[in-house]
């Protein structure tokens, strides 16, 4: 019974090396996000709580859980509150399976690609529920055109993540990393790459495809009536899961923890470093065309996922799997 | 002992969950319930060491099928007493449907056992799990041994859905679309046009 308790209380610790820096990544991030896009708009960001304004983000978490909560009359109380709460949890399990280096890992599934792949398309039901539950017309909106989108966007993923398997031979992050040892998929699946990098950007309700919070037309889509921590919770879930898919960008196209160039001063650094770095540098993209493009039509951006994306991924699928069987490429 | 104790953990929660589907009040809570039902049913694949299998089950019906069964339930307009209004007249129809299949279930049963070539047919097709795992396993047997099969039965489902789309498909005049190509191939000669306008006489459009 002792030996129980004891490998969970290390199971726990493991968890919690997880979560607290992603957590504390996330708060960094929204710092990033208005630096960078202060810096693009010629502005200097938030500058004034801490050396180089550093302590912004938590003094804006501080703010948020003091302040009150407000459950609208007309709500359905248990899904209100259970929206938030589904969205975070949803954007923490996924990191399970994320290796950040060789063996780094705590669960290293034989499946771990289709776990990702389950959990993010799960993230549309926190902000369904949400939409439905806060019984107010404009979360609806953004709680439909949010979920037309996800699971649109979806498929061309799904796709994407075929042909990297095609080319790996595995489900296992580990494997898929291990893959990319003499080149990164980045290069020989570069259109793959590019999609699955745009559908990233959807799948998270990002601009330039925010519909969902619209902030124009909707106010501020499905989380309008939502305050004080059940607010924070969207939030972080929101930023999570950009850094989750950032991290599955980083895995799947740009080698994962290894370094650029097998040799000398490049791997000394240990992968740990590396993947941050890449994910980081995936996250500044995200903010670069967050400050650069205006939003999506919501008829052009249906049009972008079930028009273009998906003939055209289903296509490389076809021709990946052609050129793997003809030059006998194709992994056993 | 810890396997059976989540065993237990996870049917429990899905037949509650099971029941609940039919019970709940509101058809939301309903979908919500059967998402959970699914979710435990995914809980005990996994412990059954059929990964792939458990997965696909939350991709597929929790990811896709349960997202649109939300969105239409959420979409209805269900007058819930104009729901319950029957309920009494029905009721005796329901309950002998019920009676039959209960009564035809332990006749199935109660007479039960297994037939002579059940042994060997479970000694034979399942390999070692330490040497492949399912989703290779489930490969073979899908795209190796019975591809035609699997072919056939994907091009009925492509079948039922030009069927699906034939029905409801309706051509509505006068709605205006956007042709993307053709925006893009227009030129400045053809959208504009420069014109000498004399004073107090004006242009034709």
């Amino acid at each position: 019974m002792g030996n129980i308790l004891l490998t969970g209380a290390i199971e726990i610790g493991k968890i919690l090396l997880v979560v607290v820096p992603l957590l504390v990544s996330v708060a960094m991030l929204t710092y990033f996000e208005r630096k960078v896009i202060g810096a693009i708009q010629l502005r200097k960001g938030p500058n004034v709580v801490g050396p180089f304004g550093l302590l912004q983000p938590f003094a804006d978490a501080l703010k948020l859980l003091t302040k009150e909560t407000i459950v609208p009359t007309g709500a359905n109380r248990v899904v209100f509150m259970m929206a938030p709460m589904l969205t975070l949890l949803l954007s923490l399990v996924a990191w399970a399976v994320i290796p950040f280096g060789y063996g780094l890992v705590l669960a290293d599934i034989n499946v771990g690609v289709l776990y990702l792949f389950a959990i993010s398309s799960l993230g549309v039901y926190g902000i369904i529920m949400a939409g439905w539950a806060s019984n107010s017309k404009y979360a609806f909106l953004g709680a439909m055109r949010s979920a037309a989108q996800m699971v649109s966007y979806e498929v061309s993923i799904g796709f994407v993540i075929i042909t990297v398997l095609l080319c790996v031979g595995s489900l296992n992050l580990s494997d898929i990393v291990m893959a990319q040892k003499t080149v990164w998929f980045a290069i020989p699946l570069f259109p793959m790459f590019v999609i699955f990098f745009v559908s990233a950007l959807a799948e998270t309700n990002r601009s330039p495809f925010d519909l969902p919070e619209g902030e124009s037309e909707i106010v501020a889509g499905y989380f309008v009536e939502y305050s004080s921590m059940s607010f924070a919770m969207f939030f972080l879930g929101e930023y999570a899961a950009m850094i989750l898919m950032s991290g599955m960008t980083t895995i799947l196209f740009l080698g994962g923890w290894l370094p650029p160039f097998d040799m000398a001063p490049f791997n000394w650094i240990p992968g740990l470093v590396w993947f941050a770095l890449k994910t980081a540098a995936c996250l500044f993209v995200f903010l670069w065309v967050r400050a650069t493009m205006p939003r999506y039509r919501y008829d052009q951006l249906m049009r972008l996922g079930w028009k273009v994306f998906l003939p055209f991924s289903l296509f490389w699928v076809v021709l990946t799997a052609g050129v793997l069987v003809y030059t006998g490429w194709i992994p056993r | 002992m810890l396997e059976a104790i989540v065993f237990y953990i996870f049917s429990a929660v899905m037949v509650a969950a099971a029941v609940m589907v039919i019970f709940a009040r509101n058809p939301v809570h309903s979908v919500l319930f059967l998402i959970l039902c699914f979710f435990n049913a995914a809980g005990l694949f996994v412990l059954m060491g059929a990964e792939f299998l458990a997965m696909i089950l939350v991709v597929v019906y929790v990811g896709a099928v349960a997202v649109l069964f939300l969105f239409v339930v959420m979409m209805l307009d269900v007058d819930f007493v104009a729901l319950r209004e029957g309920y009494a007249k029905y009721l005796p129809v329901g309950a002998a449907v019920g009676v039959v299949l209960a009564a035809e279930l332990v006749f199935v049963l109660a007479p039960w056992a297994f037939s002579a070539s059940v042994p060997e047919a479970i000694a034979i097709p399942i390999p070692d799990p330490g040497q492949i795992h399912n989703t290779r396993a489930l490969g073979l047997v899908l795209y190796d041994d019975y591809a035609y099969v699997f072919q056939a039965s994907g091009l009925i489902l492509l079948v039922a859905m030009v069927g699906a789309i034939v029905l409801t498909l309706r051509e509505r005049e006068g709605v205006k679309r956007q042709s993307i190509a053709r925006q893009v191939a227009r030129t400045r000669a053809e959208g504009t046009e420069t014109v000498a306008v004399k004073s107090r006489q004006g242009v034709d459009v």
